[in-house]
């Protein structure tokens, strides 16, 4: 294959993804409300999006729901992820393949399972259900990225501190999580965008208590085309930009 | 010590608990579910049935199955088509824009394919850039009907899970030693047979991550056929979605989950045949 | 025809437009096992990959067995290669590793078979066939790459340092095993390689590169004995240089000063009196003499013992001139000789068998 056919296919393919991104965001500052025809700048539909009180309140929801879920993943994940590096336990190849079947499990099941099992717990549906099903949606992908920088670590150091007299505590606490913190936070951010952008498992376990922004982008969606929808897509795809951005420069820096 | 025997165990604890809770029991619930019957004012009735697996092989189901299944086929091929000679490419390009490119890839990966979605609707519209486009090179006269069909559907979904092809690609393709490819070529091999024996066997692993990560997923998203779908682009996940929420039909919603979790599972057992313990890690 | 089996003219080669091989001329003789011998990133492995058709050259010509392959496809070439840490395809079993340039080239079943089994009964892996490559010992992993690459019968088989992943005591058993199987196979061995020992002990020539030039190309003998340059001679074994100075040219003698003492040396190669020169000698080629030893010192250098390292059959010494340059000295045991017991701070005379060092003129 010669150069020039090898570049233009790589182009080719980034077209691909980002002109229609690129498109939707000229659109959101064309000033008309259908014709997709140029009608000129404005920021109008930016500015309506910000006047927007109940637009407001759900990016609020949606914006508290992706921290906590984030957060508490960012925890548990990390902790998951050192215990599968460093010890020996009977059901560590099960954990391991509960792990892998929940990255390959498609997000629908996952979705009416937690559906069910809200149903059979009496658990109304809002804010904490929402909250549990991101923390299980994000637990794999932190679990994945911490793994991928332990993997990378020296063996001796967890041995040294504990020559040292380092408890377990204390050596996860002390050098391990300060050792990890690029992974976490950059498993952290991406749990932040995966709860931020969920539409399938969200759609089964919200309720009219706790309205989210995936979810009202939805139901607009489906209406059609809109320029206000055009303006908010922009922004969290420029959002999700820069935190992914920043999470693949936390892993790519110290290696 | 015993700080230590403590902290151990409450810590594999706690994981377990997560997981068993908010994974696995709600998975034995769907499993369970399946096998019970449709209630009148409750969502189910605990009277085991076989009847939910039985309307699996009704017509009208088996109808949206191949479709949907079609669908997928097809969408996991055109991934496949286009991400490994991109993959292969990226992979293999010495230059210093390359953590630039992979962020370039990565990007995609992680935002909403819900707004991506959207994204292609506003390419196909009627009176989008696409037609605006061929009207004004005087390809087409009047506006192609493009988007509310089955090909918006597969374009939509392959533009979704492209990035999910291409990661485990490149993954598996940059992992791959220059030296195989020279040893094939130096005993005699020609381009196509160091490919068919040589880069294909060596990158299955990859091949099949992808297809794990495409296949399953173009079956159940089911608001790409809503948004860019015609009325007969009806997908196995936008079935099921209607069982729980409309029809209220939750054995057959999970009879239905069942049987796309079964097909999950065989091709799980290809992977797991074609891969090592390491492959596999590598993935997770 | 001539008895070369690859003939390289003007090869040059080069990598984001730093050159990485100089005009290249290069014959190889038929059923020779010659080295290319040079540190890392000398472009021995860059030469190697141009013989075996995996690079093509910017330009110059690679004629092997009177043919012109410099454009032809490395499949088409008789040519093979054993790879630096093996290169086995890790989704094959040994069997299928070996039998792949055969089916290829789409021999016969049964033929294969037979070929196959008698390759590995000659590395001795007969009863390894249905392992896969990683578990293999190192050892066995690098006999199967040898199988692999001589069971398409080459002209020529190349060897990428080879045994640079092996243990050392490995790789001693398996140099010798490969000369031996050389012998046996009556096929041209290309080995490249970066020590220096590995080298002399197996080759029947060396081609010493540095740079992306051939330096000197000769038997090991003549590369150790008589090198050509002082990089020839710094890359291989040790070696002391005296800066030293013509004095005067008398029909075959030289007389020269050497750390400021006037010494008589043999011209061999028709120096002038005005030509800058060193003088080169290998730590075995010096004698130390104890001071009581010796009456006539007018040809020897004083010195002072400053460390003594035992080897067993020999004793590595390193000695102070009075300019306090240190010097190295190899003494060998005599059975007949116990006065090889120096200790530190011992006073001793220097000098070499007349003829034994190694003149060359400077190089700028």
């Amino acid at each position: 294959m010669s150069r020039l056919f090898k570049s233009s296919y790589i182009l080719l393919i980034y077209c691909f993804f980002y002109l229609p991104i690129a498109i939707l965001m000229i659109y959101s500052f064309n000033n008309s409300t259908y014709s997709s025809l140029w009608h000129g700048f404005t920021w109008h539909w930016y500015v309506a999006l910000f006047h927007d009180p109940s637009l407001l309140t759900i990016l609020g929801h949606s914006l508290l729901l992706a921290f906590v879920a984030a957060s508490c993943a960012a925890l548990l994940g990390s902790l998951c992820a050192v215990i599968l590096n460093y010890y020996k336990f009977k059901s560590k190849t099960t954990l391991y393949t509960s792990i892998f079947i929940l990255i390959i499990l498609p997000d629908l099941v996952m979705g009416i399972s937690l559906l069910m099992l809200f149903y059979i717990l009496h658990i109304a549906l809002g804010f904490w259900t929402l909250l549990i099903a991101h923390i299980t949606l994000c637990l794999p992908f932190v679990i994945v990225t911490v793994l991928g920088r332990l993997s990378d670590f020296d063996r001796n150091i967890f041995e040294a501190a504990k020559d040292l007299g380092a408890s377990d505590m204390i050596i996860f606490l002390r050098i391990l999580l300060p050792m990890l913190l690029p992974a976490i936070i950059a498993g952290w951010l991406l749990s932040f965008t995966l709860s931020l952008d969920d539409v399938i498992i969200s759609f089964f376990v919200s309720g009219p208590s706790y309205q989210i922004l995936p979810l009202y982008i939805y139901s607009m969606v489906r209406l059609g085309v809109n320029p206000e929808i055009n303006a908010l897509c922009s922004l969290m795809f420029i959002a999700t930009l820069f935190i992914v951005a920043g999470s693949q420069l936390l892993l790519t820096k110290r290696r | 010590m015993k700080t230590n025997i403590l902290f151990r165990r409450i810590s594999i604890n706690i994981i377990w608990l997560w997981i068993g809770l908010f994974s696995l029991l709600p998975l034995l619930l769907v499993f369970v579910t399946s096998f019970l019957s449709q209630g009148t004012n409750q969502f189910i009735s605990y009277h085991f049935s076989l009847h939910s697996y039985a309307q699996l092989f009704s017509p009208l189901f088996l109808e949206v199955f191949a479709r949907s299944l079609c669908f997928a086929i097809v969408t996991t091929l055109c991934c496949l088509v286009i991400a490994y000679p991109f993959a292969f490419i990226l992979a293999r390009l010495k230059t210093n824009l390359k953590p630039l490119l992979l962020l370039l890839v990565i990007i995609p990966f992680w935002t909403s394919s819900l707004l991506r979605s959207y994204a292609v609707v506003i390419l196909l519209e009627a009176n989008g850039p696409l037609n605006s486009l061929l009207i004004h090179w005087h390809i087409i006269d009047k506006p192609l009907q493009l988007l509310y069909t089955n090909f918006a559907v597969v374009i939509g979904l392959v533009y979704s899970l492209l990035p999910f092809m291409i990661m485990p690609l490149y993954a598996n393709i940059e992992k791959l030693d220059q030296r195989l490819i020279d040893a094939a070529r130096d005993l005699g091999a020609n381009q196509s047979t160091v490919f068919a024996k040589v880069v294909l066997p060596l990158t299955m692993p990859g091949i099949l991550s992808g297809i794990l990560l495409v296949l399953l997923p173009a079956m159940t998203m089911f608001y790409i056929p809503d948004l860019l779908g015609g009325a007969k682009s009806l997908l196995l996940g936008n079935l099921i979605k209607m069982q729980y929420l409309a029809a209220r039909n939750w054995p057959m919603g999970s009879a239905v989950s069942i049987g796309l979790t079964v097909l999950m599972g065989g091709i799980l057992l290809i992977y797991w045949r074609f891969t090592s313990r390491r492959d596999r890690q590598a993935l997770v | 025809m001539t008895n070369s089996i690859i003939q390289i003219r003007n090869l040059c080669q080069s990598y984001h437009g730093q050159e990485v091989l100089h005009n290249i001329d290069l014959d190889i003789e038929r059923g020779e096992f010659i080295t290319l011998l040079g540190p890392s990133g000398c472009g021995k492995t860059t030469l190697l990959r141009l013989i075996s058709g995996l690079e093509s050259p910017d330009s110059g010509e690679i004629i092997i067995n009177g043919h012109d392959v410099t454009q032809v496809s490395p499949q088409e070439r008789f040519v093979n290669t054993v790879f630096q840490s093996f290169a086995l395809f890790p989704h094959m079993n040994v069997y299928d590793n070996v039998a792949f340039g055969l089916r290829c080239q789409h021999v016969a079943k049964d033929e294969i078979n037979e070929r196959v089994i008698a390759a590995l009964e000659m590395v001795k892996l007969e009863k390894f066939i249905h392992r896969k490559p990683n578990q293999l010992s190192g050892g066995q992993q690098q006999r199967v790459a040898i199988a692999r690459a001589v069971i398409n019968k080459p002209l020529v088989l190349l060897l990428d340092e080879p045994l640079s992943a092996l243990d050392y005591r490995l790789r001693k058993n398996m140099q010798m095993e490969l000369k031996a199987l050389q012998r046996q196979l009556g096929i041209t061995f290309v080995f490249v390689t970066h020590d220096q020992e590995e080298a002399l002990s197996m080759s029947d020539r060396v081609a010493v590169i540095q740079e992306g030039n051939i330096e000197q190309l000769g038997t090991p003998r003549e590369v150790y004995e008589e090198p050509n340059t002082l990089a020839v001679a710094k890359f291989i074994g040790e070696v002391n240089i005296f800066d030293t100075e013509i004095i005067e040219i008398n029909n075959d003698d030289l007389t020269v000063n050497i750390e400021g003492r006037t010494l008589t040396l043999k011209n061999h190669k028709g120096f002038r009196a005005d030509q800058k020169i060193y003088t080169l000698l290998r730590p075995e080629d010096i004698k130390v003499w104890d001071e009581s030893e010796v009456t006539d010192t007018s040809n020897m250098l004083p010195a002072v013992i400053e460390e003594v390292i035992y080897k067993g059959s020999l004793v590595d010494l390193s000695i102070r001139l009075p300019s306090d340059r240190i010097i190295y000295a190899t003494e060998f045991f005599n059975e007949d000789d116990d006065t090889l017991n120096y200790v530190h701070g011992e006073k001793v005379w220097v000098e070499w068998y007349p003829g034994w060092e190694v003149i060359l003129p400077h190089e700028d």
